[in-house]
């Protein structure tokens, strides 16, 4: 049991986070709130969903610099369509993630059949999208987006309720997809993890969950005759939605484990008869996608665009969710949990520092510092398998 | 089973591959040998749809085809076990058997029957080193990365197995192992060709010997009608005053 914990790549970033907010917690008491946390949450939710695309393209050892603009883009494309093109808020929601599948299909294009460096490509690209926001904003203006199902997404919760709802689903679902499992292996007469340990992962998912829909369920509001303010927030149940499909393509589907030769010996690949270069625009197409639902939930959250959306560091903090949760820079090797954990731990950083009133500038050293050790680890456990040891 | 005719292969100004011919039958282990740098690999790589060939015919059971990917040459039931090995070192050593022809449930893979008939493909080979069918491929050794790649090769109901010097890193026990399946291979009607280096493998197994030499083929003879001298006179001047 505590074998199996030890080798979670998970380890490292769920300990960061319980240090982390340790420390927060100390040094500012507002900092372990329920409206806190809540805000966390909505804050990191765009980071996370674009970091998650991020994974597919590091998975194949190669890096996607322009995601970040790229959700800018999208996300200018929805507060165009909705605010000047009165469109319905889901054809504007489909226009943005139709751009975003466009522009993947285009860099995977460039970098798989043209053979251009996905570093340059998509240097070049940051440039490129950083103007093509521009343009679509009219040199700089600030678009408002009014339409409410989009402002809710990353600004509004759930009933408590249905909370609770959605938490026993997904606890019940993840017991019977891990019983399911466990009763077909057996059946084959291959080697099943034992019942107890799923049981307790099942019990931890459990009481994960319990708790976090208890704090998120407590009354945030600070004048509750005014307005309540209680439940989990909606992009929570995106981003786990999110998260349970692409696990599952990754992990369940001959796709998903393409994917993995690919970023792990490119010639195997090649040589069990795997089209590599649409697997490599295929991880392209759905880094920008989910660019693009970050974005939209960058619209939502900020109720506006302006050609900064999805700038600054919108793109270094989604890369260091990856790296940070334990996504190989060499390709080969990482999670879309992965984003989720390092998304939570730059999310409590950039928070809690806020918290802090410390300024940006120490801010991103320390998000940078943060990259950079996880890089650091990423680069040497690598470097101690090769070394066998 | 398999036949090629006239196989030129360049790289660039490097003529690699020179007007090959070879005949492979079922039933038979054909030894394929020559120099470092013959182009034995090259060979096997065109037949395998790796390189495609600049001209030349190849053959199936008489019929010419056209191999143009790893996929045309896996359907006609050729499996080849490269030389480089060709693994995921990331992925483990089911997931690398069954890369590219996963079994699948609708679109969910199905793991419990790939991992089943890992274990049976293995134990079949007498491999017991491998201590679990879910370990990363990276952790194996070399030896144990070559018995993996053989056992994906014969995994599949395949008709032609092709070994490109499948002994290179194995210990003297698990050689003895694979040339035995190499044999029983061919003995339940396979055709196979084993490329190696080592004198006493290639006549301990095989039936027929092919020679290359600077990428010509310049013999092809029944093992039981030469002697080692001969053979290695074959592999380093590309001819034998005793063979025509
Ligand atoms: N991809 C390539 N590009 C250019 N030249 C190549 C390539 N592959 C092989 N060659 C050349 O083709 C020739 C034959 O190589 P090949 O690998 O087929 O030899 P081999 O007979 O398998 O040798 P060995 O016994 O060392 O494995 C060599 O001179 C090599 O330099
Ligand atoms: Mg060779």
């Amino acid at each position: 049991m505590i074998a199996t914990l030890k080798r979670s790549p998970a380890l490292p970033a769920i300990l960061g986070l319980v240090v982390l907010c340790a420390v927060f917690s100390a040094m500012r008491p507002a900092f372990f709130t329920p409206v806190n946390f809540a805000n966390l949450l909505q804050q990191g939710a765009a980071t996370t969903v674009i970091a998650m695309g991020l994974v597919f393209v590091l998975l194949l050892g190669e890096i996607d610099l322009s995601a970040g603009f790229a959700s800018g883009v999208c996300a200018a494309i929805l507060a165009v369509t909705l605010d000047q093109m009165s469109f319905p808020w889901y054809l504007s929601v489909g226009a943005a993630i139709a751009t975003g599948v466009v522009i993947g299909f285009l860099l995977g294009f460039l970098v798989a059949k043209i053979g251009i460096p996905s570093f340059v490509v998509t240097l070049a690209a940051f440039l490129a999208f950083q103007g093509v926001a521009l343009l679509l904003l009219e040199e700089g203006r600030n678009v408002s987006v009014r339409a409410p199902i989009i402002l809710a997404i990353a600004n509004k919760s759930m009933h408590p309720w249905i909370g609770w709802a959605f938490g026993a689903t997904a606890v019940a679902a993840f017991a019977a997809v891990q019983l399911w499992s466990w009763y077909r292996r057996r059946a084959k007469g291959v080697t099943a993890v034992p019942l107890r340990l799923t049981a307790l992962k099942v019990g931890a998912l459990a009481v994960l969950v319990i708790v976090t829909v208890s704090i998120l369920n407590q009354e945030r509001s600070f004048n509750v005759r005014i307005t309540s303010l209680k439940g989990v927030p909606i992009v929570v149940p995106i981003v786990v939605a999110l998260l349970v499909l692409w696990t599952f393509i990754l992990r369940r589907t001959a796709y998903g484990r393409h994917l993995y030769a690919v970023g792990g010996n490119r010639e195997a690949a090649r040589r069990a008869g795997i089209n590599v270069d649409r697997i490599r625009i295929s991880a392209f197409v759905i880094c920008s996608a989910m660019a693009a639902v970050g974005g939209i939930i960058a619209a939502s959250r900020g109720n506006s665009v302006d050609p900064n959306t999805g700038g600054s560091n919108v793109l270094l903090y989604a890369v260091g969710a990856a790296v940070i949760g334990g996504t190989s820079l060499f390709g080969g090797k990482g999670r879309v949990l992965d984003a989720v954990l390092g998304g939570l731990v730059v999310a409590v950083i950039d928070n809690g520092m806020s918290l802090l009133n410390y300024s940006s500038g120490i801010k991103f050293v320390v998000t940078g510092t943060v990259l950079l050790l996880a890089a650091g680890v990423d680069a040497l456990s690598r470097k101690r398998n090769a070394l066998g040891g | 089973m398999l036949e090629v005719r006239g196989i030129n292969k360049s790289f660039g100004p490097v003529h690699v591959l020179r007007d090959v011919a070879l005949t492979v039958r079922s039933g038979e282990v054909t030894a394929l040998v020559g120099d470092n740098g013959a182009g034995k690999s090259t060979l096997v790589k065109c037949i395998g749809g790796i390189y495609p060939i600049d001209n030349g015919e190849i053959l199936v059971d008489g019929k010419p085809v056209h191999i143009h990917s790893p996929r045309d040459a896996a359907g006609l039931g050729i499996e080849i076990v490269y030389q480089d090995l060709a693994l995921c070192d990331n992925l483990d050593i089911v997931q690398n058997m069954f890369l590219g022809r996963e079994r699948r449930r609708g679109i969910v893979l199905d793991e419990p029957s790939m991992e089943h008939l890992a274990e049976q493909t293995l134990a079949s080979l007498s491999i017991r080193t491998v201590s679990s069918v879910r370990q990363a491929v990276a952790s194996l050794s070399g030896g144990q990365r070559q018995t993996v790649a053989i056992a994906k090769a014969v995994l599949w109901n395949s008709r032609l197995v092709i070994l490109d010097e499948p002994t290179a890193a194995l210990g003297v026990a698990q050689t003895a192992q694979v040339l035995e399946l190499v044999r029983r291979l061919a003995d339940n009607g396979l055709a196979v060709v084993l490329i190696s280096h080592n004198m006493n493998d290639v006549f301990a197994v095989s039936d027929r010997i092919a020679a290359l030499y600077l990428g010509q083929m310049v013999a092809q003879v029944k093992t039981t009608e030469v002697t080692h001298a001969q053979v290695v006179e074959l592999i380093t001047s590309g001819k034998s005053g005793t063979i025509a």
